[in-house]
């Protein structure tokens, strides 16, 4: 069992929990990622180890309910446990040394790039940090981005703070005045490939963090394959960080909306049975 | 004197038409009566070779002899001398190529029904509470790890803590059993009894730790500068294999492992559960090994029309166990035989809509003796399909082997052992599917008896 030892509601969608998991916070690395199960009759969903702590064994998971797992674990409280954390899966994320760099998150995804960015700030890279969101009530870690970073941009889709637009936009203005040799994004599937579309032309190491569907998560169903540069990969053990300009990101959004129907209509039996 | 009926005692099986709708168990069980029938048919032969087909070695005819005379404890004793799990065995050892292959009684007629009868005994013992008395041996303070628990790795566990060493099982995922669990459906094996299986070996003292996967959580070195003196991989064969046939990606083409993790582990059948799959009308299931039967049969009890089983050779060749493809056809799934994929087309939004297929004929054998699949030219054909499942085979997965120092593994990645089941690195022994490729959970269940013994022997040694 993982006990929630604190719990930060980041903005109305999006939830921080920290657990005990002792043997996880000393083995994790930037870009792994958990899978989780609440109770014996749960689902296992992956999670990204946005932070943790070695020496007080505990790694925070940032979650944003989206459906009907989600919703569950982030309707829990401290105190509680869940039955299963696995982990760390995946491979950490292959930095390189870059000396100027920047990591793009969108949403949620700023929660999965933050200990990128911690990462490659405290390795003495120059880091800017570009973070997209909706609108002004769901900005979150704005704080500790600042705190990872040499410059944070902020940006809106209805203009409500920070700058009005796309992230793409920020970047392609950052990549005409000034030469990086990384950028890392985190996002979802559109942003990811937006972005590296908008790198493409300047030949930018880009790396994107690919969110297929998981299930093992130790290379045992194939579910979560990925086709990168014309080559079948399974993000769970291959990922999840692969080179964006090689992605196959329509393939991966089709990949992703199979169980919308069933899932939905869990939703609803959810709602019905607890009234 | 022997009941000389050509025949098996048939086994009382749920009506086809009905059990194709639910998962419960589809092949009943004898009653004492037919079991003691049954075992009147055994001949007792001096020479045994029915035993010889028996990669455990049971003790065939002296069981069956207890069985014939109504001592079903006795022969529940005698079994469990050398099979750790015979209400397992006894539901899917392919016996026809095993102890029943050998039996006297096969040239002219039907075999003895060793299996039915092996699991009639551990069946009837579970339910009376008989047979298992464990005698608790003098703990000699030595800690063995042990790497997955599938059938190789509890059987290795089970025979190390009886001679008296402290043994804890490291298992990925969050239930044991390996394959047992999830990958025969329920319908084949209760989990019930696997789960039975393995609370007894927990009473014993075997500890079992989930969620641990190793090579990520702990390297193989690390296990052994906790303290464990030796270490036992029994990881499996878990890595499916794809054709690598254009549109293989499309949205509802599965691997085996991942339609029958979501139905047999994670219960996704069940409304109660949280996992969702896909219900498709028509579904085809590449390849003619139990695992196919199994993803097929499944597809069926969730509801689809028309199920298919695309297999290139023939009924004759089929890896499978030869009741599995009668019960499956019986459930009215379709065989596709001499027939192989060629392309897996998909409609606008990337969802599978059909498969094309073109026929075989059988060549010349191969390196394995099979007369090899070859194409008819112009042959193909399109089945409308909306899901393909791939149960083309398995193999080991290189997480353990790529974190560990010093293992070496063959080209098709499964681990090189000794015939002790020693690998090439000291202390660091390894059996079953990981070693072997994708084979049987009795040969798995022999690989840990073996590396026990080989364990037990080195560090008496040590
Ligand atoms: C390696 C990895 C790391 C991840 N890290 C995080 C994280 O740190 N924080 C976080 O909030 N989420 C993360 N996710 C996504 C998270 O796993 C999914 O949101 C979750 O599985 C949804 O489960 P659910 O039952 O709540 O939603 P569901 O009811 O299953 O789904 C709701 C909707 O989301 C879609 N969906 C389901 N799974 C995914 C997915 N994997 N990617 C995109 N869409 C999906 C469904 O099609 C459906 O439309 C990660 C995914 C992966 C593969
Ligand atoms: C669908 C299906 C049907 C089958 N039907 C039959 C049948 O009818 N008759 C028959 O004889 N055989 C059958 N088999 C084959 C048989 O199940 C296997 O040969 C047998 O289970 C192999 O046993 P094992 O202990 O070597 O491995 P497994 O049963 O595969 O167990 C390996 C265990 O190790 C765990 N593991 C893997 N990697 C790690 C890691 N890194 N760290 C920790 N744990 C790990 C896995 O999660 C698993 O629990 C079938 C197989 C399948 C898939
Ligand atoms: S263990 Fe399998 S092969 Fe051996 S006697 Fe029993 S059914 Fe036959
Ligand atoms: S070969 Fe057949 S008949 Fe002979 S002892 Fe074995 S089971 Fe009995
Ligand atoms: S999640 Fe099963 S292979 Fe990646």
């Amino acid at each position: 069992m993982f006990r929630i030892i604190e719990k930060k509601q980041l903005n109305n969608a999006v939830t921080s929990l920290k657990f005990e998991a002792p043997f996880i916070a000393k083995k994790v690395k930037p870009g792994q990622f958990v899978i989780v199960r609440i109770d014996e009759k749960g689902e296992r969903i992956p999670l990204t180890v946005s932070d943790y702590d070695a020496k007080a064994g505990t790694v925070t998971l940032v979650i944003q309910a989206i459906g009907y797992t989600t919703k569950k674990l982030v309707s829990l409280n401290v105190g509680d446990s869940i039955c299963d954390l696995v982990g760390p899966l995946g491979l950490p994320t292959e930095f390189g040394t870059p000396k100027k760099a920047i990591i793009i998150g969108g949403g949620v995804g700023c929660a999965i790039a933050y200990p990128q960015a911690k990462a490659l700030f405290n390795s003495g890279a120059d880091v800017t940090v570009i973070a997209g969101f909706r609108s002004r009530d769901i900005v979150i870690l704005e704080e500790e981005m600042k705190a990872v970073s040499n410059s944070l941009y902020i940006t809106t889709d209805d203009g409500t703070y920070g700058r009005k637009g796309l992230v793409t936009e920020v970047l392609s203005e950052l990549l005409e005045r000034d030469s990086y040799d990384l950028v890392i994004a985190i996002g979802p599937v559109p942003m990811m490939k937006f972005v590296s579309l908008t790198t493409k032309p300047y030949g930018v190491k880009t790396l994107v963090s690919l969110n297929p569907i998981m299930i093992d998560g130790t290379g045992m169903c194939g579910g979560c394959r990925v086709t990168v540069g014309g080559e079948t990969k399974f993000a769970c053990v291959d990922g999840p960080d692969f080179d964006g300009h090689l992605v196959d990101f329509d393939e991966l959004s089709r990949r992703n909306s199979f169980y919308r129907d069933e899932e939905e209509h869990k939703c609803r039996l959810g709602v019905t049975e607890n009234g | 004197m022997a009941d000389m009926s050509p025949e098996k005692t048939p086994m009382p099986v749920a009506d086809p038409l009905i059990r194709n709708k639910n998962f419960k168990e589809v092949a009943l069980g004898y009653t004492a009566e037919m079991a003691m029938a049954e075992a009147n048919r055994c001949l007792n032969c001096k020479n045994r070779p029915c035993v010889s087909g028996c990669p455990v070695n049971v003790q065939i005819p002296e069981f069956i002899s207890e069985v014939a005379n109504g001592n079903f404890e006795k022969a529940y004793e005698i079994i469990k001398a050398t099979n750790a799990l015979p209400a397992v065995c006894g539901r899917v050892c392919p016996q026809e190529s095993q102890c029943e292959g050998k039996c006297v009684r096969g040239i002219k007629g039907e075999s003895v029904g060793i299996g039915r009868l092996e699991r009639f005994v551990a069946d009837y013992c579970m339910k009376n509470g008989c047979g298992d008395s464990f005698e608790q041996p003098p703990k000699n303070g030595k800690k063995v790890a042990v790497i997955g628990a599938g059938p190789s790795g509890l059987t290795c566990a089970g025979d190390l803590i009886a001679k008296g060493y402290d043994v804890t099982v490291f298992e990925a995922f969050h239930a044991a059993g390996g394959v047992l669990i999830y990958g025969i459906p329920e319908f084949r094996l209760p989990k019930s009894i696997v789960k039975a299986e393995i609370e007894s070996l927990k009473k014993k003292g075997v500890k079992i730790l989930t969620d641990m996967v190793i090579g990520k959580i702990l390297t193989v070195d690390e296990i052994i500068e906790m303290g464990f003196e030796a270490v036992f991989i029994g990881s499996g064969a878990g890595l499916p294999m794809f054709m690598g046939i254009e549109g293989e990606s499309s949205v509802g083409v599965y691997s085996a492992n991942e339609f029958l993790t979501r139905i047999n582990l994670m219960k996704a059948y069940s409304e109660q559960y949280d996992t969702p799959i896909k219900k498709a009308k028509n579904i085809a299931v590449v390849g003619g090994g139990n695992v196919a039967m199994d993803a097929a049969r499944c597809a069926k009890r969730l509801g689809a029309e028309n199920v298919y089983i695309i297999y290139r050779r023939s009924e004759a060749e089929m890896p499978a166990r030869k009741e599995e493809i009668e019960h499956a056809k019986e459930e009215q799934i379709e065989f596709k035989l001499l027939c192989n994929p060629k392309r897996i087309l998909s409609g606008k939004d990337g969802s599978v809509v059909g498969v094309e297929c073109i026929k075989m004929q059988l060549g010349e054998p191969d390196a394995s003796g099979r007369r090899r699949p070859v194409e008819i030219d112009g042959s193909e054909f399109i089945l409308d399909v909306e899901s393909v499942i791939m149960a083309l085979g398995t193999t080991p997965n290189p997480l353990i082997r790529t974190t560990t120092e010093g293992i070496e593994a063959n080209k098709r990645g499964c681990l090189v052992v000794d015939e002790n089941m020693k690998t090439t690195k000291d202390g660091v022994y390894a059996g079953g599917d990981a070693v072997t490729g994708a084979a049987t959970v009795i040969l798995a269940m022999g690989a840990g008896k073996q590396a026990a013994k080989s364990i037990d022997e080195y560090l008496k040694g040590k």
